[in-house]
């Protein structure tokens, strides 16, 4: 995977206490961050900075503080190349309905600066790499949202382009589609070679599809670092168990039990805010395979029935808990952690 | 572009290798802002006359371009039949008097090329590429008056190689036909700015063809009606003056007082020399409006 990537030790994005100031509002605040080939993820609420970000990084805004560099160029003076070497999808919809795929990416593939013939084989090439075949002579106006979002992403690559900005690529998608785009948008940089920044308020997405997760809230960083430090610290597993008239209170006997075999188990209450079962929930702290079988085993032996035996990795949705409790520390008026509540959805991972 | 080996297709089963040929890169030129440009200019224009377009909306361009040459080519067969010795339309009389013509092509095509872009939020695809916001400005109005100018320098051409058939003076006709030329550059540039400036403001192609056809129709009818009372009145300077209040009306006055023509003004008047030049420079002055008119109105369109 590492040799897909044509720059290798090499950052393409760099900010530098980057700001965007607006008369009345801060969309950015001395954002600094470096960025690695790859595919990363870029989270934060709605209004947390992030087209803010990808505006400035296209260099069609001007930052207000700071300064910024996407592969190796200075986004206040070289817009127009950075362009030239950059895809981007846009969130919204953003194709006319009365052309073909084909003519619309050949239309696009030019206006990259692609020369005609180029332009034609490249349009050919991508609409086929995205999973667009016959349909793409019909005019994009019957297409499903699936469909769409393809032909939105083939837009983005058809300049074979260094690195793309994947704006909410999975916006309006069924699971099913969703799943198919995550896994275009991993093939964009394991097969294409292409680094992807990639933003989305679902986190669970972003963990399943990212190799870097960068959270921003409110124009300021909150935590940038590589996927794999946001989820595998801690594996938990969520156990459910039945109640039997030998064990009236199961879930409290296999707890019991479990730390007499000597392993930390937590109840429900942490972590997993408002989930309705979370009293007969337990979390074990899985040390490795033999936690399973040790799981499995009490459980059987206390001749208790096992509803559900289920991998908690810690989700990126904590990142936000830690920090609101950091900052409610910092500013005793404490901030509101609402915000974050409802963007847990679809972080389960179901084993 | 040279194919790369076939590494993901030795895992996947013999049939379907064919559709795995893997991903290639491009490596060949890219052509940057100047290229860009001129290709949103000619994939507008073509689109300003259907062509790259459905078969549905070929339709109306190339009916309104037929009637537009259909008087001329009428005209230049009867001259030719009858030996006339002049045209019996001067060559920059012709637009003027098929401007509800031109203004329907105009209504029609100048949503098309702006407002589709804007309701179809196409444009932060074209900002997200290298060109800049004064490059898609320059592209569409290039390309619209561009359109325009092959409508009514068309119908001019068949009068000019009608009346050189009809061997009427070369000098003389190619002297009315350069003139006409000239004024159909101006009628286009100032038609283009105006439709695309109420077009862009708009992204319903709906209101945007209401809105051009009023803009161009309802000053005219305005200015037309207030002149003709002026002149049952007796105060002729007033006429003149008053054509410059609505496009048509202003390119008439400049082509009269310069261009050799005569005016669709009340009795013939025309503006004086004077007058002339305030009728040039107001032209002017409008279509480089209506240019940053459009600047303006994309400053804050980009994504």
């Amino acid at each position: 995977m590492a040799g897909a990537t044509t720059v290798e030790d090499v950052t393409v994005i760099v900010t530098e206490s980057l700001s965007k100031r607006y008369p009345r509002v801060t969309a950015l605040d001395r954002l600094s961050v470096d960025i690695a080939p790859g595919v990363t993820g870029l989270v934060g609420a709605n209004g947390a900075g992030k087209s803010t970000l990808i505006k400035i990084l296209l260099g069609l805004a001007p930052a207000s503080e700071g300064s910024a560099r996407v592969l190796g160029l200075d986004v206040a003076k070289d817009g127009s190349a950075i362009r030239e070497r950059v895809g981007y999808m846009p969130e919204h919809d953003c194709l006319p309905p009365d052309v073909s795929a084909t003519e619309f990416v050949v239309h696009m593939a030019r206006m990259s600066g692609l020369p005609p013939t180029a332009a034609r084989e490249r349009t050919a090439d991508t609409l086929r790499h995205v999973g667009l075949y016959e349909e793409r002579y019909r005019p994009i106006g019957g297409y499903s949202t699936g469909m769409k979002q393809r032909v939105k992403l083939a837009q983005a690559l058809v300049h074979d382009p260094q690195l793309v900005f994947l704006d909410e690529p999975t916006n309006g998608l069924d699971p099913a589609g969703r799943d198919e785009m995550l896994g275009l948008i991993r093939r964009v940089h394991t097969d294409f070679g292409i680094s992807v920044l990639v933003t989305s308020h679902l986190l669970g997405e972003l963990e399943r599809t990212c190799d870097h997760v960068v959270v921003i809230d409110g124009g300021k960083l909150l935590r940038s670092s590589a996927t794999d430090e946001f989820t595998q610290v801690t594996a938990s597993l969520a156990v459910e168990v039945t109640d039997t008239e030998a064990h009236p209170d199961g879930t409290e006997a296999l707890r019991a039990a479990l730390a007499a075999a000597g392993v930390a188990v937590t109840t429900g209450a942490q972590g997993t805010g408002g989930l309705p079962s979370s009293g007969h929930l337990l979390f074990v702290e899985a040390a490795g395979e033999q936690t399973y079988d040790l799981v499995r085993d009490t459980v059987a032996g206390l001749g208790l029935g096992l509803i559900r035996m289920e991998q908690r990795r810690h989700q990126i949705a904590e990142v936000f808990r830690d920090a609101d409790r950091a900052q409610a520390t910092a500013t005793p008026a404490g901030a509101p952690g609402a915000p974050y509540a409802t963007q847990e959805g679809g972080a389960h991972d179901v084993a | 572009m040279s194919p790369e080996p076939m590494t993901p297709a030795s895992t996947a089963p013999p049939g379907a290798s064919i559709h795995n040929i893997g991903y290639r890169h491009y490596d060949g030129p890219r052509l940057g802002r100047a290229y860009a440009r001129r290709s949103l200019f000619s994939q507008s224009l073509r689109g300003a006359y259907g062509l790259g377009r459905s078969a549905k909306s070929k339709v109306l361009p190339m009916l309104l371009f037929a009637v537009m040459c259909l008087p001329a080519a009428i005209m230049v067969a009867v001259a030719v039949f009858t030996k006339a010795h002049s045209l019996p339309v001067g060559y920059t009389r012709y637009a003027i008097y098929l401007q509800a013509v031109i203004g329907l092509y105009l209504a029609a095509q100048a949503p098309q090329s702006v407002s589709r872009d804007l309701r179809f939020k196409t444009v932060p695809l074209y900002f997200s590429r290298p060109i800049e916001r004064g490059d898609y400005v320059a592209s569409k109005f290039a390309a619209m008056a561009s359109a325009l100018f092959v409508l009514t320098a068309a119908p001019l051409l068949v009068l000019y190689v009608g009346a050189l058939l009809a061997k009427m003076d070369f000098l003389d006709q190619t002297k009315g036909f350069a003139q006409g030329l000239v004024s159909v550059v101006l009628l286009s540039l100032l038609f283009a700015g105006i439709g695309l400036v109420v077009s862009a403001l708009t992204p319903r192609r709906g209101f945007g063809v209401a809105a051009v056809i009023a803009v161009l129709t309802i000053p005219y009818g305005a200015v037309s009606a207030v002149q003709n009372i002026a002149f049952v009145q007796g105060s002729e300077s007033a006429v003149g003056w008053l054509g410059l209040f609505s496009p048509i009306t202003l390119i008439d006055g400049v082509q009269s007082t310069f261009l050799g023509g005569s005016s669709s003004f009340p009795n013939g008047l025309a503006p004086s020399t004077g007058a002339g030049f305030v009728y040039l420079l107001v032209t002017l002055i409008a279509i480089a409006g209506c240019y940053a008119l459009l600047m303006r109105r994309y400053r804050k369109a980009g994504l």
